[in-house]
């Protein structure tokens, strides 16, 4: 009989890392079949590059750096899967490569790998593919739901047209990138990540909420505000990142509120039309300086806090 | 019926019962094994002093080690028969502990006792020497010794007398069964101390996953003056001494303080247990109730005397299931693991759990993802996180200045982390660190 020793605690939590990224990967199914319903088998090509190619380059970053292959925590793949949702369908299939091999090489693993990221991969990644390729980023074509009756043609979005429907902006008959589009589809994933606790309502509530007061606020049209561009699709699963998002119930809400602000002020008075990208980054960079700076309660220590 | 609770915490368990399904319906069975062997260093404070020798002949219930100190408690014989050995033994920790062991007669011959008689009737300055003379110590875990609880320095007052019936910890039905079995007692002792200490208030707080032992001790209670049952949600960690004075009474002990410095007492429910029979019967602690449980093939609450080698225990409820990875003292959470079958357990010990290879695999850390799940589970309100990026390299004042002093290692972080960081381990080891350290700069303070 050979007993082993160790320290308390001896149960855990049968959550681990990798079936947290699973959820995610299973909340953002309706998203993603979504897309490929709405913009055919180029949206479903974008996807599958975008994925393989996260995957590949994570795995032979970690054979060439001679660390441990972790590919099985499912990170990688969501990188993948994220920033193929966040290209437009008609997008070239190396942009998807590239912008895979960039979210997981430079990104993640050069800042030390899975949590040592200060910056979401796919948003960072999604940055430089339209700083460097606005052109292919930014031209959307509107949905065909596999009717080859029009053909596929670059219009705006309606965050430039301005004349889309409350309704067929909140189904996705619309032109935008492949996951952004179907609101209800992300709301679906949204409220599957609740139920299983996979993260929590701060985030995703404050950031909507902060873009529909802000943009209220600064003139625009509140609910077309939160329906239009990547709002939801990065409420849901781009702010909520675990790694570059603050930890706390109240820094999550003031880092929601933040990115609300930041997107609001680009869309109102920036140069670009969409803002979600530049808020998350920018929120990402302040999330250590949240954690850090942001007091909390503690048990025992509260009279201490009031003398002071 | 409201529920009182914390903030945070966490449910280990919480499909199974907390784990306590095999032995919650099973009454306690008393339980004599051929020897016992007491270690003399299980309490918190001085080791006791052994006064008896090889080849001599003991009562149950004799003095065999005397205190090493006022925080120190005398060890009495478990069983009557003859004394075999006192010699150090290998224990918990990397230190050999002194013991005695006694070869057991099974005459039960008792010593002579004293009883002071009914707790309402007792002259209340009896009651704390009583229970000093008895070798109590607290029998939720921590084995401070009792009297040295009770007894207040300068200006303490105390207006709360809690008796921790929680048992919020993973597979443990010894405190639940005592409460259904012995309620009479819990709050004769209870009362006993109320009287002793002139506090007007006692409140006996159950978790609401045992609502038989919740009715049973408020029929014992009724009648009984000052004491009250509070029903709590079942969390972890509610038996806290911290989480339970914040959820029973709102307030909360200072960093750094005692409960009495909120006015407040805490006894678990065997000690009052033990403290009835000190003073009723005159009889000193030499058994308690254990839950022996896990894979062994019929669980059992045990009334076990003192010094029971785990081994034995386990032999009586039919051996092992299934081949053990791992056997611990206590619940799941905070239990000590046990190097081999031979150890004896002691006044402490509430529970003997074994776990089969697969549970008792240790799992493999991987990189922390920031998912804030520790946060939400700390039920003192700290980062574990950043202490544990502090910790790793060593930086031990910068734990202390995210207070990791305040971490009482429930091992809540732990459980909750999906990438099995070693949060409560190295809070341990900067814990410890920072007391060592603490203890070198007084020295030297003195030495100058």
């Amino acid at each position: 009989m050979n007993l082993r020793l160790s320290t308390a605690p001896h149960v855990h939590n049968p959550v681990t890392t990798q079936r947290l990224m699973l959820y995610v990967l299973i909340a953002l199914l309706p998203t993603a079949a979504f897309g490929v319903y709405a913009f055919g088998v180029p949206a479903l090509i974008i996807l599958l590059v975008s994925m393989a190619s996260a995957v590949l380059a994570e795995f032979l970053w970690q054979k060439i750096a001679r660390q441990p292959v972790r590919v099985g925590d499912l990170s990688a793949l969501l990188t993948g899967l994220i920033l193929g949702l966040n290209l437009p369908a008609n997008a070239p299939w190396w942009l998807a490569v590239i912008g895979s091999v960039f979210a997981v090489i430079i990104v993640k693993q050069l800042f030390g790998g899975l949590g040592d990221n200060f910056l979401n991969p796919a948003m960072a990644a999604r940055a430089v593919l339209l700083a460097s390729w606005p052109v292919h980023m930014t031209t959307y074509v509107a949905p065909t739901f596999f009717k080859a009756a029009v053909d596929a043609v670059a219009t705006a979005t309606p965050l430039v047209m301005k004349d889309a429907s409350l309704m067929s902006l909140f189904m996705g008959n619309i032109p935008g990138t492949i996951g952004e589009v179907s609101k209800i589809a992300i709301l679906v994933g949204f409220l599957f990540l609740l139920v299983t606790k996979t993260i929590s309502w701060h985030i995703p509530v404050s950031m909507v909420g902060g873009v529909f007061v802000f943009s209220w606020l600064f003139g625009a049209d509140p609910v077309m505000a939160i329906l239009s561009g990547g709002v939801l699709f990065g409420a849901v699963f781009m702010a909520t990142d675990y790694v570059t998002s603050p930890m706390t119930p109240w820094g999550r809400i003031i880092y929601g509120l933040g990115i609300g602000l930041i997107i609001s002020l680009i869309r109102q008075f920036g140069a670009y039309p969409e803002g979600v990208t530049y808020g998350i980054l920018l929120m990402n960079i302040a999330t250590p300086l949240i954690d850090r700076f942001l007091p909390r309660k503690i048990y025992g220590h509260q009279k201490e806090a009031k003398k002071a | 019926m409201f529920k009182k609770t914390f903030r945070r915490g966490i449910h280990p368990l919480h499909n199974q019962h907390e784990g306590k399904g095999p032995t919650r319906h099973l009454p306690i069975e008393d339980y004599v094994s051929d020897s016992v062997v007491i270690p003399m260093n299980t309490n918190i404070g001085a080791p006791s002093v052994p006064c008896v020798k090889k080849g001599d002949l003991v009562k149950m219930g004799q003095v065999i080690a005397t205190a090493g100190g006022f925080v120190g408690v005398p060890v009495h014989a478990s069983v009557s028969g003859e004394v075999t050995a006192v010699e150090p033994i290998p224990y918990l920790g990397s230190v050999p502990a002194m013991a005695i062991t006694i070869k057991n007669d099974f005459n039960d011959t008792w010593c002579d006792l004293s009883p002071l008689g009914s707790v309402e009737q007792v002259d209340p300055a009896k009651v704390i020497p009583a229970i000093q003379a008895a070798g109590i110590t607290g029998m939720g875990g921590a084995s401070f010794p009792t009297h040295v609880k009770l007894t207040f320095r300068e200006g303490a007052s105390c207006d709360t007398i809690v008796v921790n019936g929680a048992e919020c910890e993973t597979h443990l039905t010894a405190d639940h069964r005592l409460m259904l079995e012995n309620s009479t007692r819990i709050v004769d002792g209870l009362r006993a101390v109320m009287r002793a200490l002139k506090v007007g208030k006692g409140i006996i707080a159950i978790e609401d996953n045992k609502p038989d032992a919740i009715a049973a001790m408020q029929k014992a209670a009724q009648g009984r003056d000052g004491v009250s049952v509070q029903p709590l949600k079942t969390k972890y960690p509610q038996g806290g001494e911290k989480q339970l004075i914040e959820a029973v009474t709102g307030r909360q002990v200072p960093s750094g303080k005692l409960p009495i410095d909120v006015h407040v007492v805490v006894l678990n429910v065997g000690t009052c247990a033990a403290i009835a029979d000190a003073i009723i019967d005159g009889k000193p602690l030499i058994s308690r109730v254990t839950t022996v449980t896990g894979h062994v093939v019929n669980p059992k609450n045990l009334r076990l005397r003192i010094g029971t080698i785990a081994g034995d225990a386990i032999g009586y409820c039919g051996g092992f299931s299934q081949e053990p990875g791992k056997i611990f003292f206590g619940g799941a959470m905070t239990g000590i693991c046990i190097p081999n079958t031979q150890v004896p357990m002691a006044k402490s010990t509430n529970g003997i759990v074994v776990f089969n290879e697969k549970e008792g695999k240790s799992k493999d850390e991987s990189p922390c993802i920031r998912c804030g799940r520790c946060v939400a589970a700390c039920p003192i309100g700290l980062n574990p996180y950043q202490i544990k990026v502090a910790a790793d390299k060593s930086d031990f004042a910068a734990a202390e200045k995210l207070h990791v002093n305040d971490c009482m290692l429930c091992g809540s972080c732990a459980y909750a982390c999906p990438s099995r960081r070693w949060l409560t381990p190295s809070f341990k080891f900067a814990k410890d660190k920072l007391a060592a350290e603490a203890k070198a700069k007084a020295q030297g303070g003195a030495n100058k």
